[in-house]
């Protein structure tokens, strides 16, 4: 009955074309605009488009993506997750400061991280949930204490070094893989936490929970969903999101203390760009994901057109705008 | 008898009235000062409450930050927020500095057009929020985006100019013992409160930030009056910004992301009592959260605590204020 009402087209016996068109119109329109600038990338660089091109896209894009699918576990909920930059600095530093080039204390240094992950989360996810602190100050407070916390571990500069096999997470390749040749190691790490995610989000209770409390919380709890626990766990799913990015982003780029820089707003115009309503709601894992992949492809090629680094700064600006405007208008339209 | 407890009845209301009329971040202001000058007394020289130009230099170290805060309680208030000041200010910093070039007869010149792009980004700001229905916090990070490009893109070298020595004594001059900067902020801050409280236009705000649907429901035009607040807040940042630079003598493209003007003043404005989702809130409550960050800043520097710790005891401290008087209320904070 309900799916009638929603497609008129099925029980009118609809033509062909008509089925097939409101089968376009549903496709979220990160798909097409992906395409269109990957298509614009390998316009301009032929290795692009090649096995090897896409592979070292994904691993560059790796911690991106991770980052961006463990905000929308916040965003979906109606809040931001504002620390995951810091996170990402602090995992970075850390681990350089706990391994010291020790390849021993490689998983030592990454079962620390990832604790303190879930510890940052939780207390995150605390603040808002129990102390009923807006989450968009209650992460910016915990930017400022782990950015902080961080720096004065480590004395304010990144110190010791990171070993070979923590780099070859986020930088290596895994050769002579048939068909395709080299797969990244992150692209591994990438699979593997977004198919968790994915089960968690789309096919368990907690992302159906995630979303009522994102659009009605008062609601979702008359209903019986437990606002407070799931709140929290939304928060220590995009810290411990930001701590594996960070893994990935440290093996990539190497030890610095800048390398989070602002991460999180990177992560929330993907999110964003993906389709992901703020304040809560709506959002689907796969769009996140290349909403993050649109957001690094952009970048390439705005870097492919030479436009200088500052510029690209200015054209991410009004593509989020862009990208939020036309979701909003596409939105009035269908009411 | 009976007549003197309902007098004393109401003596307790009004008393209790009054009470209730001082923002409760003042309560947390006192502790926040009584406790540092405590710490001052026992750890370092003593000097703060003895040295009259420290306690003065925590309202200077406030103005800047004291301005834009009031500028995003505006817009706060109308349930919006404005994250692109921190690169206003640079903008403003930059362009003052280049067209001035340190002559004097140009400084009004200067003025007009910095006011004037005040006036755009914030309008620009408000259409997008109202008209194409884009949520503020992406709006105003995109805008704030734009500006930071096009700063870094054309002024990351070379002369910036510089302002005339006459303009600096806006940052530096005092009439008496009362340092221009800080006539400059008690004037912006009576003139945001005027405005909420007096003005038409501000009860409008609350209105349109209590409930916007009822809002347009009851005839306010919500976009003007939100356009209005952007425009507000964008030209406290300019007015940040020409501060900022008159103590500087040059402009600067970092001088606004480097004081996180954009992420202090929501957390001051919030700390003040006003809501994030808008409605509630004013101006003298933003103002003790900007000087608890002054009190701060102060207290540290006189214990020489060290950098970073202080941004974590900064962090700590902007949870614990706000959640100090959220944690009582009944509503889900998301």
């Amino acid at each position: 009955m309900t799916t009638s009402v929603n497609n008129p087209a099925a029980d009118k016996g609809a033509t062909f074309f008509e089925i097939v068109w409101e089968w376009i119109r549903k496709i979220p329109p990160v798909y097409p605009i992906f395409i269109a600038v990957a298509f614009g990338v390998s316009q301009l660089n032929p290795n692009f488009a090649t096995a090897n091109g896409l592979m070292a896209f994904v691993r560059r894009a790796a911690p991106l993506i991770i980052l961006a699918m463990g905000q929308l576990f916040v965003l979906a909920s109606g809040g931001f997750d504002l620390s995951q930059g810091s996170v990402v600095t602090l995992t970075i530093i850390g681990s350089s400061l706990i391994i010291y080039n020790n390849e021993e204390y490689t998983y030592v240094a990454i079962a620390i991280m990832i604790g303190l992950g879930i510890v940052i989360g939780l207390v995150n996810g605390f603040v808002v949930a129990y102390l009923k602190v807006p989450s968009l100050i209650a992460t910016l407070g915990m930017l400022l204490l782990v950015k902080g916390g961080g720096l004065y571990w480590t004395g304010g500069a990144p110190k010791g070094y990171l070993s070979e096999a923590y780099r070859f997470i986020g930088r290596g390749f895994f050769e002579n893989v048939p068909v395709i040749g080299r797969f990244p190691a992150s692209g591994i790490v990438l699979l593997v936490v977004g198919a968790i995610l994915v089960i968690l989000f789309h096919k368990t209770n907690l992302g159906k929970q995630i979303l009522a409390i994102g659009d009605n919380a008062q609601a979702a709890k008359l209903s019986g969903v437990k606002v407070k626990q799931i709140r929290m766990i939304a928060f220590m799913i995009s810290s411990v999101c930001a701590i594996i990015g960070g893994i990935l982003l440290g093996g990539y780029g190497g030890t610095s203390y800048t390398a989070g820089g602002d991460m999180e707003m990177q992560s929330v115009s993907a999110a964003v760009i993906g389709g992901v309503l703020l304040l809560g709601g709506k959002g689907s894992v796969y769009d996140v994901a290349f909403g993050a992949l649109t957001l690094e492809a952009m970048v390439s090629l705005l870097n492919l057109l030479g436009l200088p680094k500052p510029y690209r700064d200015a054209v991410q600006g009004l593509i989020i705008i862009a990208a939020v405007a036309y979701a909003g208008l596409r939105m009035k339209k269908r009411d | 008898m009976s007549v003197e407890v309902i007098a004393e009845g109401k003596d307790k209301r009004v008393r209790s009235n009054f009470l209730k009329k001082i923002p409760q971040v003042y309560y947390f202001l006192v502790i926040v000062l009584a406790g540092g000058l405590i710490l001052d007394q026992f750890f370092a020289s003593g000097n703060i409450l003895s040295n009259p130009t420290i306690l003065r230099n925590i309202l200077v170290r406030s103005v800047a930050l004291g301005i834009v805060a009031v500028g995003q309680t505006f817009v706060m208030i109308g349930a919006s927020i404005d994250l692109s000041v921190a690169y206003t200010i640079s903008l403003t910093s930059v362009m003052a500095s280049l067209i001035m070039q340190g002559d004097p007869a140009r400084v009004p010149m200067a003025l007009g057009i910095v006011l004037l792009v005040g006036v755009a980004v914030g309008f620009i700001n408000g259409l997008l929020v109202t008209k194409l229905n884009v949520n503020a916090f992406i709006a105003t990070l995109g805008t704030g985006l734009i500006i930071k490009g096009v700063l870094n893109g054309m002024f990351s070298s070379g002369s910036m100019g510089s302002v005339p020595k006459g303009f600096q004594t806006l940052g530096y001059g005092s009439i008496g013992p009362v340092p221009y900067s800080i006539i400059l902020l008690l004037a912006v801050v009576l003139i945001g409160w005027f405005i909420l409280s007096w003005t038409k236009f501000g009860s409008h705000l609350y209105g349109v930030g209590g409930d916007i649907l009822i809002g347009r429901l009851s005839g306010l035009r919500t976009s003007r009056v939100l356009i209005i607040a952007h425009i507000i807040s964008s030209l406290t940042a300019v007015l940040a910004g020409l501060f900022i630079v008159s103590r500087l003598g040059a402009g600067a493209p970092w001088v606004g992301p480097d004081g996180v003007y954009d992420l202090e003043s929501v957390a001051t404005t919030v700390i003040g009592g006003t809501a994030l989702s808008g409605g509630r809130g004013g101006v003298f409550g933003t103002i003790a959260g900007v000087m608890i960050f002054g009190v701060i800043d102060t207290v540290f520097n006189q214990l020489g605590v060290d950098t970073y710790l202080k941004m974590v005891i900064r962090g700590a401290i902007i949870i614990l204020a706000v959640a100090s008087y959220s944690v009582r209320s009944k509503r889900e904070a998301a």
